[in-house]
């Protein structure tokens, strides 16, 4: 078994290995093909993973492989010096860095491979690698590290490189010369919190003896210094923290509309004015402890709505994928330019792994182009010079030159972002269920307090007053304003645990009113990373492959990163790989090597020299085999489509409308209607645009629609849509701007999702009537103008607290019933 | 009469205190990352312990 472990290294030596005895790489634990890259007693995958482990030890931080077993990622990846070239701009060097006085700069990096404490712990430790760098520090979650270094003594292209060399290469994409960092609206709802809540219990203890049975024999001085304290401290209150409801409720006044802050600045603002002239005329102790508990308990529930994920974002365009540079030529000379300023003509440089940054014509080199974050398609596409090759194609080979024949963001794929629905900030895309309730709820409020009013005006006008008074503060809908919060707050959480990430509590509410249901194809009902994989022999044999045949095969196709050979790789079962010799990989071909003295060859049909066969199906792939010569048949790759997939179309097909849009021809329509029951509408050769636009069409037949897509291509239609989800089989990697992130193992819960929010409209409803029933309790007192400070203060704070008792345990229930949590 | 104010705005002062204290803690990034310390509090004192370890081991080897 161990072969090849006895020849080169030393046997003594303990060495990581694998349930099947294959020895594993010391610094990333990927299995090793051989064992011929070694540093001292460690061995190694790569020459890349060598590399880290030996600047480390140097350093003296391999306490980095003690801290964490997964601790090292692979190194195993093309990598050119002059790539880093871009960040000698000056122009850029501004824009990354977030603070520079000429000594020392800062700059903050998003390291994707950022995974487990060991990481932490070495980023944090840069300063001993390099003592130019004099801080580091890391936000795990959003996987950011923050250096701050010697300007004069390492560049910033230094620090980038620095950082490349042990294994975590920052992405430095558009958008990071482009980032606004927004953390100050979280720091400031916190201080508004601790605000309202220190002033809320010092004005709940300066009022308490007011409430006691004795007070009146106190003192009059003892009470006048309380009222007035307790006026004090509610300025605070009044000024700073519930600003924000004003602000909201004017905004929204002056576009025609009544939201719930409407109702709620309504009935703060007479609590404050009413409770501030009792005390300043002496009148009585006025409301202050019920006006402040109101305030704090309904930051608290805007707090608790705003559970976000740091680690997803979910408004990334185009930009989040294009590189910050690109290199230009000009006659005979290479220089490294910013992509924006890049114009129509100039003729730019490609190399292998790098994506086109705007459409272009090819000029020269042998172009294989993967479209496959434009369109989701897979494979590759061969292209000619003279050949026009759009944004977004990565190129997997050799140099291309190019001719730019369109702005960046007038490409093919990047002018999907000038369409209007990106321009506009929806903040809702539908009348949310409290704004429409808060709307009634404010006119009958109003026609209450102006009756009462009236009523009283006849006979007494401070009963009147007081009575009007009182019916806009007893009516402030408190509890109404925390029911859809804290129920959809902890809707969200309980989404969050099943991996159903939303953007915000509105896509609930989206989500339990839509009535049709678009999906993609590619990557969204079939698996991007697996396939259907069938062995065909050829018709002259008829025979199946034989285990050792099989065991050749696996060993080719793992010394090949073409999806194709992934799949191959993943269909058979897991063996130790055999040395292959003779190794040749031919771009667009196929692949050949030798294994103990035979050839095996795999790839098209032209590779192999065989003649093509007669396949029905389009959408499959074909790769031939021939070993040692002989035809042996082929691999035949067709979508797997998603496990689950039957069980959610079952599901919906009832309650909605089914679409599906694919950029794919119909090949497979067979195959979809039968798996969409003939009720589903298809459409095949859908542009990005054509998705876009078919959104809108359904959007102007009044369909409010939920969008599942996967790649930049449904970028417009997930925008566009009342509900966009953007299905992912890791969260963390890529996905286009969207309302809600799935991942993809979860799919087939979906429609537990959209029952569980369309139920969690039915608690809000529900709470809704028990806060109602309390304000009839409390206008019962308000109207006979008996409304006293007692009452308030009891009547305030227990429908309140029932009320989100009410919401969280409800919601937590009918998830438990619907096997969400 | 007077005692009892006293010590009212006595407390309330000592609570001011802390109220700014918090304020600072927040206006300062304190709350703006909660889950990195909790690994980097853990760290140091991991480290140091492998440190001792492998330094005893490799005194075993030699």
């Amino acid at each position: 078994m161990s072969r090849i472990e006895t020849k080169t290294i030393d046997a003594k030596v303990f060495h990581r290995q694998d349930n099947k005895g294959r020895i594993l790489c010391d610094h990333c634990n990927e299995v090793c093909p051989d064992t011929s890259i070694v540093s001292g007693d460690k061995v190694f995958c790569c020459p890349g993973c060598r590399l880290v482990y030996e600047i480390l030890a140097e350093n003296d931080l391999c306490d980095y492989y003690n801290i964490d077993e997964n601790a090292g990622s692979t190194q195993n990846k093309p990598f050119h010096t002059s790539k880093f070239e871009y960040l000698d701009d000056e122009a850029i060097i501004q824009k990354l860095l977030d603070f520079s006085d000429g000594n020392s700069a800062k700059a903050t990096f998003y390291i994707p491979d950022m995974h487990c404490s060991s990481c932490v712990w070495l980023l944090e430790s840069l300063y001993r690698i390099n003592d130019a760098i004099t801080y580091g520090s890391v936000n795990f979650l959003k996987k950011e590290l923050s250096v701050t270094f010697d300007i004069k003594r390492i560049s910033l292209r230094g620090v980038v490189e620095l950082l490349t060399s042990i294994g975590y290469e920052p992405q430095i994409n558009l958008e990071s010369i482009h980032k606004k960092i927004n953390k100050e609206s979280d720091r400031d709802l916190y201080i508004k919190i601790g605000v309202a809540g220190f002033c809320f219990a010092n004005i709940m203890m300066l009022s308490f003896p007011e409430y006691l049975v004795r007070y009146d024999k106190v003192e009059p001085q003892i009470k006048t210094v309380f009222t007035y304290l307790t006026l004090l401290l509610s300025l605070p209150v009044f000024f700073y923290s519930s600003m924000d409801y004003f602000k909201s409720a004017l905004k929204g006044w002056k576009q025609k509309m009544v939201n719930m802050d409407v109702p709620i600045s309504l009935g703060i603002l007479t609590l404050f004015i009413r409770s501030a002239y009792d005390i300043l005329s002496g009148v009585g102790t006025g409301y202050m402890d019920s006006f402040s508990g109101l305030v704090f308990l309904l930051l608290v529930g805007k707090l608790f709505q705003k559970k976000t994920y740091d680690t997803l974002s979910f408004d990334r365009d185009y930009k989040s994928y294009f590189p910050v540079s690109v290199t230009k030529k000009e006659g005979a000379k290479e220089t490294t330019v910013p992509l924006e300023n890049i114009k129509k003509g100039d003729r730019i440089i490609i190399r292998n792994q790098e994506l086109v940054p705007a459409d272009a014509v090819l000029i020269s080199g042998k172009a294989y182009i993967d479209y496959s974050f434009v369109s989701g398609e897979s494979d590759p596409v061969p292209l000619i010079s003279g050949d026009i090759i759009h944004a977004g194609g990565r190129q997997i080979g050799g140099v291309l030159e190019m001719d730019v024949i369109k702005d960046i963001s007038h490409s093919y794929l990047t002018r999907l972002w000038n369409d209007d629905s990106f321009k506009k900030e929806q903040e809702s895309k539908i009348t949310l269920l409290s704004n429409t309730i808060s709307k009634y709820f404010t006119v009958i409020v109003l026609l209450l307090s102006g009756g009462s009013a009236l009523y009283w005006l006849r006979s007494d006008l401070t009963m009147a007053l007081n009575s009007l008074t009182a019916v806009l503060i007893v009516a402030c809908p408190c509890a109404l304003a925390l029911s859809t919060p804290f129920t959809l707050g902890n809707v969200l959480r309980i989404f969050g645990k099943n991996k159903f990430y939303l953007k915000n509590i509105s896509v609930i509410e989206s989500l339990a009113r839509i009535n049709s249901v678009v999906f993609d194809k590619t990557g969204t009902i079939t698996r991007s990373r697996t396939a259907k994989v069938d062995f065909i022999a050829s018709p002259g044999t008829r025979e199946e492959l034989s285990a050792e045949e099989i065991h050749e095969i696996y060993s080719l196709v793992r010394e090949s990163g073409h999806p194709l050979s992934r799949y191959i790789y993943n269909y058979f079962p897991a063996q130790r790989a055999l040395p292959v010799s003779d190794y040749q990989e031919l771009i667009g071909q196929g692949i050949k090597g030798r294994i103990g003295g035979r050839e095996i060859m795999l790839g098209s049909n032209s590779f192999l020299r065989i003649e093509k066969k007669n396949k029905k199906d389009s959408t499959s792939s074909i790769v031939y085999i021939k070993i040692n010569g002989k035809f042996r048949g082929y691999f035949q790759i067709s979508n797997a489509y998603r496990p689950g997939l039957k069980k959610v179309v079952g599901a919906l097909i009832d309650k909605y409308n089914l679409y599906l849009l694919t950029g794919d021809n119909d090949s497979e329509r067979l195959r979809l209607s039968e798996i969409f029951m003939n009720k589903a509408k298809l459409y095949f050769n859908q542009s990005p645009f054509d998705k876009l636009n078919f959104i809108k069409m359904l959007q102007k037949k009044s369909e409010r629609v939920m969008m599942i897509g996967d790649g930049l291509n449904d970028a417009g239609a997930l925008k566009q849509s009342d509900v966009g989800i953007s299905i992912s089989e890791d969260v963390n990697t890529f996905s286009p701007a969207c309302d809600a992130i799935l991942e993809a193992g979860h799919f087939e819960r979906l429609n537990d999702f959209i029952r569980l929010s369309k139920l969690s409209l039915n608690i809000i409803l529900i709470s809704f009537s028990i806060s109602f029933i309390y304000n009839l309790i409390g206008l019962y007192f308000a109207m006979q103008g008996t409304l006293s400070p007692l009452i308030a203060a009891i009547l305030m704070p227990v429908s309140s607290i029932s009320v989100v008792l009410f919401t969280t345990g409800s919601t937590a229930f009918l998830a438990k019933r619907i096997k969400l949590l | 009469m007077s005692a009892i104010v006293v010590l009212i705005f006595g407390s309330l002062l000592v609570s001011i205190g802390f109220l700014i204290a918090f304020i600072w803690a927040v206006k300062s990034g304190q709350f703006d990352d909660n889950y990195t310390p909790s690994i980097r509090m853990l760290l140091d004192d991991k480290a140091d312990n492998n440190e001792k370890k492998k330094n005893k081991s490799k005194e075993g080897e030699e």
